[in-house]
């Protein structure tokens, strides 16, 4: 009798999942709210979803065209990550936004074979940002190599324009994400003259009494760190309880946000991350949001996560993708579309000022224009310092640039490898 | 009705010692894999493939692997993710450095390369036993992994530590990469397994077989007898990491296309090859099938019902998966702790029977 209930509902939900309406725009969202990355994932999920639900709430959709979106738990799991990209792709899905580096990974070779483009926004691989090379995967509005100079050039300014002779530690995610700057940051540390040393933590980075033992006998000036999930959290504190400076602490943009410096306290007060995007609710958009989508019951989340860090984030990311969807629909001029055309969108997006102030985020983040042959965006960055008397996150320096001659060169030599390995003409971007 | 024995007569050695003894059970095996070789090519959808049926061959294939080792040989091992990763690696390095070789041959050299490491690792073996030995494997588990990671010259020095399968063709045909066409990708799994499934079926009934058999069952015993602990220990860790080594290789190149080493071959890999034998049938061909299955296909058809379904939210869902393969793995070690394949066995004794039993 159980056999057949179960059968029952299989067929049941086969003939249901067979027939959903192809005319929505969809948007699939490859979520974690479990596992160990869950306290990162579900913020940026439900800023990611309550975006999507304002605009079908207040708009009717985007150009009146409606928004469906589909989300799949992928646990920070590269193969559930695959299984969510196949399982999703046939419903229409215009654009991917996997949060995870390692997914991205995974799907850079499987959505250029399919042609639905990829925007893993300020993560994933860096010399993505070669839009030559890389024709379906978007990286704006800053890379993680962006993210590693803005650092090191934060640092310069700190220390008076030089830091010859002075040591920068770098703890990161023993992982594709964290490996990521190690090269840039080599380079960096070879044009500046500081010495740079190196600290992995491995997966999922509950243990670090080892790493900071050894910070706090090498004495670095300065430590920076590339963790996700749980592992920032414990080097936060760890930091703290060896009573490491904290201004002197800073980390990329995926270990600042609220629930990474939370549990540390009062220790945690002044740690530094960089970001790529405004922090609060200080935004005529979280007006909207509340009245549309929280106060009438449609959020995604519990709603304790607005207005912070990685709810903005998510926030912003379905922004983006939005916007390039509604790019895509003026230069092709229809409203049924198809993830190619969301591409050509991403690539001919121009966010300025008064763009951002009619979406209701005046001076959120720094302008964007995308071309073809440089899917990495503006590569602009500003530090943020987190208070732990007023629980808040608050920018302390302007937006700032990356060393492009430094980072430039490394995405040009890195897209040139992997074209030569997987045998890729680069596009003509009529540059 | 279905497994009549009436008129079935053997009148020969090699008839009565064949391994399906029932003419009905041979025909339907026979039909079985007609169709998996001449029907499901046709209609399978890259869904299908990517999601199912593909990680379930080569969960099929790692778990034979273990079955040998851990089921007929009675060696516990926790190395199987180190092992995969040797494969996947090796896989990896092969087809870098020699692009024209055939992409069979490279999954089988890359099954050799693992069954020397796997052999070295079984050295322990010797001298202890039971818990001591899972102890020490585990360490192949966490050494294979921290050197994978560690040494730029297994990834070829990229700059993530990834490792991504360049395209590769059989015939023409693409069978890695993200070209290759799901029936391809498919028929070169089902092919592999369908071989080396065979290949183990009838090591496991031939005197190599019987050697890891006596010695799982009673060491001294086995040694008194005349067989050889050295061989028969070393020559099981080898034939399950060459499995295991193939299996892994095809879960980087076929499957995934591309790994990082922490994240794919972790110590919760070597776990879930334990709960698959431990849970299909320790000792038994079919049961390693029948625990790939259930931890590899069940998640992903409660996860369809849970959420395409009845629509629930995606956390939730997550959250009860877990719980209920957990739960489900509790019920049937108490209630079947030989497996599903012995529940097999029972279902077809009744079978025989049926619908007269006595």
């Amino acid at each position: 009798m159980r056999l057949k209930t179960l059968l029952a509902t299989a067929a049941l939900a086969m003939a249901v999942g067979a027939g959903p309406a192809m005319a929505d725009l969809v948007f699939p969202s490859l979520s974690y709210r479990t596992g160990p990355y869950a306290p990162n994932g579900i913020p940026f999920a439900d800023g990611y979803a309550d975006y999507l639900t304002l605009l079908n709430e207040r708009d009717g959709g985007i150009e009146g065209e409606k928004i469906r979106m589909t989300e799949c738990e992928t646990g920070y799991n590269t193969e559930k990550g695959v299984e969510c990209y196949e399982s999703t792709k046939g419903e229409g899905s215009l654009v991917y936004q996997p949060l995870s580096t390692g997914i991205t990974y995974q799907l850079i070779p499987k959505a250029t074979a399919d042609k639905i483009p990829v925007h893993s926004m300020g993560y994933g691989r860096t010399s993505a940002a070669d839009g030559a090379v890389f024709p379906y995967i978007f990286n704006y509005p800053g890379t993680y190599w962006d993210a590693a100079s803005i650092i090191v050039k934060h640092i310069m300014n700190e220390e008076g324009g030089d830091i010859s002779g002075k040591k920068i530690s770098l703890v990161y995610h023993n992982s594709a994400y964290g490996k990521e700057p190690i090269r840039t940051l080599e380079e960096l540390s070879k044009k500046h003259g500081f010495e740079l040393s190196l600290y992995p933590v491995d997966h999922p980075g509950q243990e670090q009494k080892a790493t900071w033992l050894q910070i706090r006998r090498d004495r670095p000036d300065y430590v920076t760190m590339w963790g996700w999930g749980v592992m920032n959290q414990v080097a936060v504190q760890e930091a703290a309880n060896i009573r490491f400076p904290m201004d002197h602490f800073i980390g990329v943009w995926w270990s600042g946000s609220e629930n990474d410096v939370l549990p540390a306290g009062a220790g945690a007060n002044g740690y530094k991350a960089v970001t790529f995007h405004g922090v609060g609710t200080d935004f005529p958009l979280f007006e909207d949001i509340k009245k549309h989508v929280t106060d009438a019951g449609k959020a995604a989340g519990d709603g304790s996560h607005i207005g912070e860090v990685l709810y903005n984030r998510g926030l912003y990311a379905a922004m983006l993708a939005t916007e390039a969807a509604r790019t895509a629909m003026k230069m092709h001029d229809t409203k049924e579309l198809t993830p190619d055309m969301v591409r050509d969108g991403m690539e001919a997006l121009k966010i300025d000022e008064a763009r951002m102030k009619e979406l209701g985020l005046p001076g959120f983040a720094p302008e964007i224009a995308v071309t073809c042959s440089n899917h990495g965006g503006p590569g602009l960055g500003a530090i943020q310092q987190w208070d732990a008397d007023a629980k808040s996150w608050s920018l302390v320096t302007d937006f700032m640039g990356a060393d492009r001659e430094v980072v430039d060169a490394l995405i040009k030599e890195d897209s040139e490898a992997y074209a030569k390995e997987n045998n890729i003409t680069p596009r003509d971007c009529g540059a | 009705m279905l497994y009549r024995e009436a008129g079935d007569f053997k009148t020969t050695y090699v008839a009565d010692m064949q391994t399906f003894p029932i003419r009905g059970e041979r025909l339907l095996f026979w039909l079985f894999v007609a169709v998996c070789f001449g029907v499901v090519p046709f209609f399978i959808t890259g869904y299908w493939e990517k999601s199912i049926i593909v990680p379930f061959l080569v969960w099929s294939m790692i778990a034979l692997g273990l079955n040998i080792l851990t089921g007929y040989c009675g060696q516990v091992s926790l190395g199987t993710g180190g092992f995969m990763a040797v494969g996947a690696f090796a896989c990896y390095k092969l087809t870098t450095a020699f692009p024209e070789l055939n992409i069979v041959l490279i999954i089988v050299m890359s099954g050799a390369v693992t069954a020397g490491v796997g052999m070295l690792f079984g050295l322990p073996s010797l001298r202890i036993k039971g818990f001591y030995l899972a102890v020490a494997t585990l360490a192949a588990q966490f050494f294979l992994v921290w050197c994978f990671n560690k040494f730029g010259w297994f990834y070829n020095y990229s700059a993530s530590g990834q490792i991504s399968m360049p395209t590769r063709t059989l015939f023409g045909v693409a069978v890695t990469g993200p070209d290759a066409p799901s029936w391809a990708t498919y028929l070169v799994c089902l092919s592999f397994v369908f071989v080396f499934a065979w290949v183990a079926r009838n090591l496991t009934r031939g005197r190599l077989g019987r050697s890891w058999m006596a010695m799982r069952d009673m060491d001294i015993a086995a040694q008194i007898m005349g067989v050889s602990p050295f061989n028969a220990k070393l020559s099981a860790f080898a034939i399950s990491s060459f499995y295991v080594g193939m299996g892994g290789a095809m879960f980087f190149a076929i499957y995934l296309g591309a790994a990082e080493v922490t994240e794919a071959f972790g110590i919760d890999k070597s776990f879930d090859a334990l709960f698959m034998i431990i849970i299909g049938g320790l000792g038994s061909i079919l049961g390693s099938f029948l625990g790939a299955a259930f931890i590899v296909v069940f998640p992903v058809f409660l996860k369809n019902v849970m959420v395409g379904g009845l629509g629930w939210s995606t956390d939730l869902a997550a959250h009860i998966e877990i719980m209920t393969v957990g739960a489900l793995i509790i019920f049937f070690l108490i209630v079947e702790p030989h497996g599903l394949a012995q529940l097999w066995r029972l279902t077809k004794e009744k079978l025989r029977l049926w619908p007269f039993p006595y």
